[in-house]
């Protein structure tokens, strides 16, 4: 059964239909139909925000934090490129999210009219899929499709560009059942032959590792269950990307913790001297590989991701599989289970055996101080006071970010949102209202620095509009830390730009949004202000002045391999070559 | 250890990936990718060549079924194995992408490009261009009591060949519409 409505009303029906309660958006000439239809009805919720960039991160925040689309609505013109920042950020991450703009009418496109910008022309690279409609009759099927093509395969943002005749004109609504079945459609098995090598090799490795990525992650909660069976049940070493911390618990036994450019020693070490790597749904980024022609060199590798263009993209492996992480992970299970389940028990206690003496370096020591506080034990402090919270955790980029990832436990997929692969600063704050969006009831904490957080403070007004209680941890050291670092290492100390000179007053500030505020620079005090916040009802900006010079170690400097892993200070004279230094 | 097949379509299905996976060697390869022709396909395909900082040689397109609204876009690209394979793995991620066939290492294919020539001259020039034509099998599409335009098919080489042997005798223009390839045989 069809049904006749306009292009405006069309969009919300569909979104109903695609089971949306959440839209984050901002109004403008070019989608007043859309708005007009959205105050007409009550199924969806409007998130009114400050800015486009932050809407779109919200709906990121939203999307990581449940598994479902997130949903964007913005005017054309500066409303579309202020949301290309966003849209970049979950292409690289691979983020499921629908993206609706609006657009002058069809007969003014390519005249240069008001609010005109070539909103499929610019964002073509940065979606995984873009559509400008011109027909009202083709619109539902549009968005229709729009969702499919972002939330199956490996996920992506999509956008679909709606001229406002298209808005108003009458067509046919079809519902998301009746859409022809699409000719894309990713692979999701993985080739059994494949599965059985690899199965093989699980059996004789003696020095295994399982190298863990955001694919695991995004391929639901069913797959972070299987990764937790295959490690345990195996007895192998787990360590895990930045994006896809919480996949295997942080408590877990065969936790080494994260690996990489600010990675944990004993995990890099692992993957230096490993025999046989298994990538799960990880893209053998630069800031986890370091030197290319020194990564691993003795292993055999393994490669399972959804998309055929990661494998052998930067790495060479021995056995890829293309397919869902879920699925892939359940054939392998039941042909290592069907074979008897064997290990090799030697070499793993022998390889657990030098793990463990990796451990005893204890990378993360760091010299603390009763009279300031190091951010590193600001962190750890919030990790003991939260943990038994049902907690979410965004972060912001920079020195504070990688903090975070080492000093805090995930114990579950999706409590921990972070811009890894365009490492956006300003996606903390919106990400943490979009998460707080779609769990009201949880706490939602955004680690910061104070230089990312301002890049979208302006959202800290949504935060209040719609009570959302989320809380802005600032660990305050007045520089753009990690860029000071760099300067640091590499450029002879001249710290050209990297100092936050102005910085408002958080807690005025505070008061000026209507939400709570407090400082903290005494040790002493930390604790109790942590506690405040925790249990203030609404947001909340926690302004913790910390050490203004502090390194985040352990350190990969780039281009180095990662067995020359720095510890800190000591071993920081004259690190990065000049070769390195071209590298970001 | 042996690498284990990715899937149809890419290379490691055939004697040819008996090659150096690691070779710095650059080689050309015919790609003919089938297309859903919506607006903007094309520019996602020249896009991801400019993107990703990858060379195009030769590129032709052309909807080939009407109804279907399905197009082929040929492409010829240089690159050593592994960007090539990279190269038809990202293709094949385009939404509106339903095929990538590698016609280098699929099996035989032909090849063949359309050139249109005008040479300018008179006497026992234009005597000679038209012989060279003869030879070649290219058409006189145009005459004037001064020029021709010549209409030759063939495989690129015999089209630069062409060319070479016309520039002498006045060739004053030239349009080639790139590679149209298929594979051989069934
Ligand atoms: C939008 C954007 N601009 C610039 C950068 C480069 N950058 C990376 S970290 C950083 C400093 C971040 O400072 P802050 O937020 O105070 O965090 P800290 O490193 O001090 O913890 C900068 C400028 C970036 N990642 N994103």
């Amino acid at each position: 059964m069809s049904r006749t409505m306009t292009g405006a009303r069309m969009v919300v029906e569909a979104l109903r239909d695609q089971g949306v309660d959440t839209v984050f958006g901002y109004p403008g000439g070019a989608v007043l139909p859309i708005y007009d239809e959205i105050f007409q009805q009550n199924d969806i919720t409007h998130v009114l925000v400050r800015h486009e960039q932050g809407a779109v991160h919200m709906a990121e925040g939203y999307a990581r934090s449940t598994g479902k689309p997130g949903v964007v609505l913005v005017t054309s013109g500066p409303g579309a490129t202020n949301a290309v920042t966003g849209l970049t950020d979950a292409l690289l991450d691979s983020i499921p999210l629908v993206v609706l703009s609006g657009q002058v009418p069809t007969f003014m496109i390519g005249t240069d009219g008001f609010q005109e910008a070539d909103t499929v022309g610019i964002t073509r690279p940065c979606t995984k899929h873009n559509w400008l409609v011109k027909d009202t009759d083709r619109l539902a099927e549009t968005i229709h499709k729009a969702f499919y093509v972002a939330t199956s395969g490996r996920p992506g943002p999509v956008l679909i560009d709606i001229p406002k005749d298209v808005q108003f004109a009458t067509g046919r609504y079809v519902g998301p059942k009746q859409i022809e079945a699409s000719l894309y459609q990713p692979v999701k098995k993985g080739d059994p032959a494949a599965i059985t090598r690899l199965v093989e090799l699980i059996e004789q490795a003696e020095r295994p590792i399982l190298y863990t990525g955001g694919g695991v992650i995004n391929s639901g909660p069913g797959a972070s269950q299987l990764l937790r069976e295959l490690a345990d049940a195996t007895g192998f070493p787990v360590t895990s990307t930045l994006m896809g911390l919480g996949a295997y618990p942080a408590s877990g036994k065969g936790w080494l913790g994260m690996l990489g450019m600010h990675g944990l020693y004993e995990a890099n070490l692992a993957m230096h001297g490993c025999d046989l790597m298994i990538n799960i749904g990880a893209r053998f980024d630069d800031r986890i590989t370091g030197r290319i022609a020194d990564f691993s060199p003795g292993s055999v590798k393994a490669h399972i991701d959804i998309d055929p263009s990661s494998i052998n993209k930067v790495v060479r492996v021995d056995v890829p599989i293309v397919g869902d992480v879920g699925h892939v992970l359940e054939d392998l299970l039941k042909v290592w289970k069907a074979r008897g389940r064997k290990v090799n028990s030697e070499g793993l206690s022998r390889w657990w055996a030098q793990i463990e003496e990796w451990r005893a370096r204890k990378c993360l020591f760091y010299r603390n101080s009763d009279t300031i506080i190091k951010p590193q034990y600001a962190l750890q402090r919030l990790e003991a006071l939260t943990k038994n919270h049902d907690r979410y955790i965004t972060t912001e980029v920079g020195q504070h970010q990688m903090w975070a990832a080492q000093y805090l436990g995930f114990e579950r997929p999706n409590r921990w949102m972070t811009s890894g692969g365009l490492g956006t600063m300003g996606y903390g704050l919106p990400a943490s209202i979009g998460v707080q969006m779609a769990h009201p009831e949880a706490l939602v904490i955004n680690i910061a620095g104070d230089a990312s957080w301002l890049m979208n403070m302006q959202e800290m007004g949504t935060a209040v509009q719609f009570r959302l209680p989320v809380k802005q941890f600032i660990l305050n050291n007045e520089r753009l830390g990690m860029v000071r670092q760099w300067q640091q290492l590499l450029h002879g100390e001249r710290y050209s730009q990297s100092w936050s000179d102005s910085l408002p007053d958080f807690v005025k500030l505070a008061e000026a949004f209507g939400c709570g505020g407090a400082q903290v620079r005494d040790p002493k005090d930390l604790d109790a202000a942590i506690q405040a916040m925790i249990d203030y009802d609404g947001p909340f900006i926690l302004d913790v002045l910390v050490e203004k010079h502090e390194n985040c170690f352990p350190m990969i400097p780039s281009g180095k391999p990662h067995n020359e892993m720095l510890l800190g200070e000591a071993e920081t004279q004259g690190v990065i070559e000049s070769e390195g230094a071209v590298l970001v | 250890m042996n690498a284990l097949n990715i899937q149809k379509g890419m290379s490691r299905h055939s004697a040819y990936d008996l090659r150096d996976p690691h070779s710095q060697v650059e080689e050309s390869h015919t790609l003919a990718v089938l297309v859903e022709n919506e607006p903007g396909v094309l520019a996602r395909v020249i896009g991801l060549f400019s993107g990703r900082g990858y060379n195009i040689d030769s590129l032709t397109v052309a909807e080939i079924d009407h109804e279907g609204h399905r197009s082929r876009i040929t492409v010829v690209t240089r690159g050593t194995p592994a960007v090539i394979e990279q190269i038809k793995a990202q293709l094949g991620r385009i939404v509106p992408v339903h095929e990538v066939h590698d016609l280098t290492v699929e099996g035989p294919a032909v090849e063949r490009e359309l050139g249109l020539f005008k040479v300018r001259g008179q006497g026992e020039k234009r005597v000679e261009a038209l012989r060279i034509a003869e030879i070649f099998r290219a058409n006189v599409v145009d005459s004037t009591l001064e020029s021709f335009v010549f209409e030759l098919v063939g495989t690129p080489t015999k089209l630069d060949a062409f060319a070479d042997l016309m520039r002498p005798l006045g060739l004053v223009d030239l349009a080639r519409t790139g590679v149209a390839a298929l594979a051989r045989g069934l």
